[in-house]
């Protein structure tokens, strides 16, 4: 199942994360914005890669704008962006 | 053991992944009042996620979910119980159905998660007249219900009285509830103290509440827990009475005596109970008899 609507989840407030999902024609496309970007950079670009395979999406513009969240609560706000994106919520 | 509960909203990772420092014994991730009808599903995966990766320390969890006259409430728990909370706390309890509900999808999950019948229990949140009327049916409804916990703030509301510190108005829901849970052997916490600044009206609310026999108690600040865990903790003294009780029956066991006095006070099975609780809940809590140190 695919991206259907550009949806959004979390927030910029601290220990959270802002992601903002949309349809995207063929392509993955994942930005990161985030302060430690330099030394996390990859680390989450690979946990938003994992849990869009997760989700079975494929084509997507993801952009996530980190405030110091760890793994698992980029991973959250990565999947709630993703169901709303569905439609599914 | 449980003697305090702290409330943090599910949708706050802030709060969330400090969950395990704040000294609390349980902590409450509440998917209800603290989270708006349009960040309801984004609360959801949090907790489950802060639940599945955070080593919380050995802290308990209970999760509140939203009651079941709305339509969250399967999804709360679709989501949730996979990861095992330890309790579920069910708000808006005001009939034995409402948990009779809860219990019986509950159950149909475990089964389809593989899940050993009645391993995440049920916690009635009793907070409307009605449901103060209906404690001792809630709270005997089924093998799920493992404590009655009472909600003063929608209480008062239902009540249409005001809340206030020194809790007159909520003295008949507290003695009530307590009552209730006893009898039907299960445990009973208070509602929390919202005056998350007045140090010394913790302390009291606590104390109160634990002369009226409550297990424990909840709290929306984690200012308030060392307050309640020293409250609901024995002192020194009430341990070394409990080890002294136990001698004294070990002693009189020996010499065949079937009575004996203790301190002037016939030692009797009500006492030993209260000296058996008291000692287990030492040994929780890693305090040593006196003479041991």
């Amino acid at each position: 199942m695919e991206i259907l609507k550009s949806a959004s989840a979390g927030t910029i407030e601290s220990s959270d994360a802002y992601v903002e999902i949309e349809p995207k024609e063929g392509a993955l496309d994942i930005q990161i914005e985030s302060v430690v970007k330099e030394q996390f950079g990859e680390e989450i670009k690979a946990a938003v890669k994992d849990v869009l395979d997760e989700n079975g999406v494929k084509n997507a513009s993801v952009r996530v704008v980190d405030r110091g969240a760890l793994e698992c609560v980029i991973r959250a706000r990565v999947e709630t962006a993703i169901l709303r994106g569905k439609g599914e919520e | 053991m449980r003697r305090s509960m702290l409330f943090l909203p599910g949708n706050n990772p802030n709060m969330l992944i400090n969950a395990s420092c704040l000294g609390a014994d349980a902590v409450i991730f509440d998917l209800e009042d603290a989270v708006s009808p349009a960040e309801k599903d984004a609360a959801r995966i949090l907790v489950r996620n802060t639940m599945r990766y955070m080593d919380l320390c050995g802290c308990e969890v209970i999760v509140r979910i939203n009651s079941v006259d709305t339509t969250y409430w399967k999804k709360d728990l679709d989501t949730i119980l996979p990861e095992k909370p330890d309790l579920i706390l069910l708000p808006k309890t005001g009939a034995a159905d409402d948990a009779l509900i809860a219990d019986e999808y509950m159950s149909q999950l475990e089964e389809k998660l593989g899940l050993e019948k009645n391993s995440v229990g049920l916690m009635p949140l009793i907070e409307t007249a009605l449901g103060v009327e209906n404690s001792y049916a809630i709270a005997s409804s089924c093998d799920r219900v493992k404590a009655l916990f009472l909600g003063a703030e929608d209480l008062t509301a239902d009540l249409q009285c005001k809340r206030t510190k020194e809790g007159r108005e909520i003295e008949y829901a507290r003695t009530r509830l307590v009552v209730a849970s006893r009898a039907a052997g299960v445990d009973v916490y208070d509602t929390p103290f919202t005056d998350v600044n007045d140090d010394e009206g913790i302390y009291a609310d606590a104390s109160l509440a634990k002369s009226l026999g409550f297990t424990g108690k909840a709290s929306i600040s984690p200012r308030h827990i060392d307050a309640i865990n020293s409250v609901f903790s024995p002192t020194e003294a009430e341990v070394e009475y409990a080890y002294e009780v136990m001698d004294a029956i070990r002693l009189a066991k020996e010499m065949g005596k079937g009575a004996i006095a203790l301190r002037g006070k016939m030692i009797d099975a009500p006492i030993v109970a209260r000296a058996e609780r008291t000692i287990a809940m030492a040994q929780a809590l890693g305090m040593d008899r006196r003479e041991d140190k």
